[in-house]
């Protein structure tokens, strides 16, 4: 019998626990070519704020061995824009869309998820305080828990939606935020978001990034990824996305056996656009073969 | 667009730069000059981005690509060899304006491996014109057999003086310019580093006529969604960010907003 890759996280079904992260799958429409988008589990679309925002100069993104760095910087057209342009196409496809939001301020955080109340088609936030690349907003929420709070409990008080704070890798204790999204109505978590980074290049003697600092991504930061997951798991009932590093199924399994829910696919993409649907067949067969009947059954089954 | 696996025919030194034939069913058929498609070099395990290359030639069931290597990845495609699985997305990008007005004669600026995409190109357009082309030595001098077949006057420049005349193409370009024929309208088309193609650009604004600029450019994702290969436009909402790999990577010269050196930030509205 096949097994059941169903799963409900936050109150969003899915019919497998497989989704492509923020910033790595711009749209969806970008991809709708070459991927069939109605076989992922939910998709999670670029950061969107309340205005438009330019993002960074150029460059923006160096490879390093084993991933990229990158400093976009968060470039979007704005909650309204994104209404306008995106969600007529996105609202299309009956894979669920979650939307990444991020802010300057708790309120600019609020405002956002406030307008994408009532927006048909959208399933759910990913709260992003955990952006190494902007100045205000992003990290700066992500790194101190009481600025995370008051994140996560303005968005709590202006939205229906489930909400899922996304968390930086770049803490001493993971545990805490993963407590504090508990404390203040967060439906999941998900982490890890890229990791601090510098990349300088030698021959110029400048940064290799307009930024100067960037985040990597990439299978460099997968056994970080997990390690942070299973630390997650042990502080809190939440469901947590895992992500960081995935190109492989067994790269998704490891999150999985730690606590996650789900699993996130980001910078592999640009490399194989076929890397979700490929890990979302390894992780069926991989159920089959160790007599699994679902994927929840495996969720958190780290033998110890 | 499509995520075609396919194999190397052959891969072969020219001068600098390096020729990959690729058998191509899906691709092939459907690239427009100045498209590209992007690369995963085999077996380059550590590398999560794959590279973009122009098009060189295009049959129905094969492509050429030609490529300098400058980097990791492109110095590990020359151990490529002929029968090597190579997974390739595309075509990719807007490519060239192929339309011409009957009174426009057009006028190829190619710089180093620029002469690729310029190449598809001069097969497809309504009418035959001039070729310049620059390099670093005669023995990188590619092609002109090929665009004098079909009819094209091919003039070099190299810049150790071994073919053509000695400097940049842009002074051999600037020498014609004088000379031609005062009816002559010329339409540009040129591809080539930054600096030639900036040249291009203000010869023909200066001039009052298009010249149409294909950029190189680090890409990430190669279809629009990472938004890493932005470029400064102008467009009549103000100054925007222009995605390379999509919106590109051939632009009208007036639309391109140049970095001044030195100079790390300018407005952009969104």
């Amino acid at each position: 019998m096949k097994p059941d890759l169903a799963i409900e996280i936050a109150g969003i079904r899915m019919r497998n626990p497989v989704m492509v992260a923020s910033g790595t799958f711009g749209y969806a429409e970008e991809y709708a070519d070459v991927i069939d988008l109605s076989r992922l589990g939910a998709i999670v679309v670029k950061g969107i704020s309340l205005k438009p925002w330019s993002g960074n100069p150029i460059p923006r993104l160096v490879e390093v061995p084993g991933g990229l760095v990158n400093a976009i910087g968060l470039q979007n057209p704005g909650v309204e824009g994104f209404i306008h342009q995106h969600m007529p196409f996105l609202r299309t496809l009956d894979t669920p869309v979650l939307v990444n939001i991020w802010g300057r301020t708790a309120q600019e955080y609020a405002e956002t998820a406030a307008r994408l109340n009532d927006v048909e088609g959208v399933r759910g936030l990913e709260i992003n305080i955990s952006c190494p690349n902007i100045k205000e907003g992003g990290l700066a929420f992500g790194t101190n828990p009481s600025a995370a709070a008051d994140v996560i409990r303005a968005v709590r008080a202006r939205t229906r939606l489930p909400i899922i704070p996304k968390l930086s890798p770049n803490v001493s204790d993971i545990r805490v935020f993963a407590r504090v999204a508990a404390e203040h109505g967060a439906d999941a978590i998900s982490l890890i978001n890229s990791y601090p980074a510098m990349v300088i290049d030698v021959e110029r003697r400048r940064p290799a990034l307009a930024n100067v600092t960037g985040g990597l991504s990439g299978p460099a930061i997968h056994p970080i990824a997990v390690k942070l997951v299973y630390e997650a798991a042990q502080a809190t009932r939440l469901p947590i996305i895992g992500m960081g590093g995935i190109s492989t199924a067994r790269d998704a399994l490891e999150f999985i056996i730690a606590g996650a829910s789900a699993v996130a696919v980001g910078t592999a993409t640009f490399g194989d656009p076929m890397t979700a649907l490929n890990v979302i067949e390894g992780i069926e067969t991989y159920l089959s073969d160790h007599g699994f009947s679902s994927a929840s059954e495996l969720v958190g089954a780290l033998e110890q | 667009m499509h995520l075609e696996n396919t194999c190397v025919l052959s891969q072969k030194a020219l001068g600098n730069y390096r020729v990959l034939e690729l058998a191509s069913e899906r691709i092939a058929p459907a690239v427009r000059p100045g498209q590209f498609v992007h690369l995963r070099v085999p077996r380059l395990a550590d590398a999560v981005l794959r590279r973009p290359l122009s098009v060189f030639r295009a049959e129905a069931d094969r492509l050429a690509l030609l490529y300098k290597p400058i980097g990791y990845g492109t110095g590990a495609l020359t151990r490529v060899q002929a029968g090597d699985a190579v997974s390739l997305l595309g075509p990719l990008g807007n490519g060239f304006p192929v339309a011409l007005p009957p009174d426009r004669m057009p006028v190829l600026v190619a710089g180093g491996y620029g002469v690729a995409p310029l190449f598809l190109l001069a097969r497809e357009l309504p009418q035959r014109g001039i070729v310049f082309a620059g390099t670093a030595s005669a023995k990188d001098i590619l092609c002109r057999e090929d665009f004098e077949a079909l009819g094209w006057d091919y003039r070099a420049a190299t810049e150790d003086g071994t073919l053509g005349r000695q400097g940049l193409v842009t002074a051999l370009l600037d020498d014609w310019m004088r000379n031609r024929p005062s009816n002559l309208m010329p339409e540009f088309y040129a591809c080539g580093p930054d600096g030639m193609l900036r040249a291009v650009g203000e010869r023909a604004v200066v001039g009052g006529w298009r010249a149409w600029l294909s950029l190189d450019r680090h890409m990430g994702c190669g279809v629009g969604a990472c938004l890493a290969c932005v470029q400064r436009l102008r467009r009549p909402e103000g100054i925007v960010w222009g995605r390379v790999c999509r919106d590109g990577p051939v632009f009208e010269a007036r639309e391109i907003v140049w970095d001044e050196p030195g100079e790390t930030k300018k407005e952009v509205s969104r």
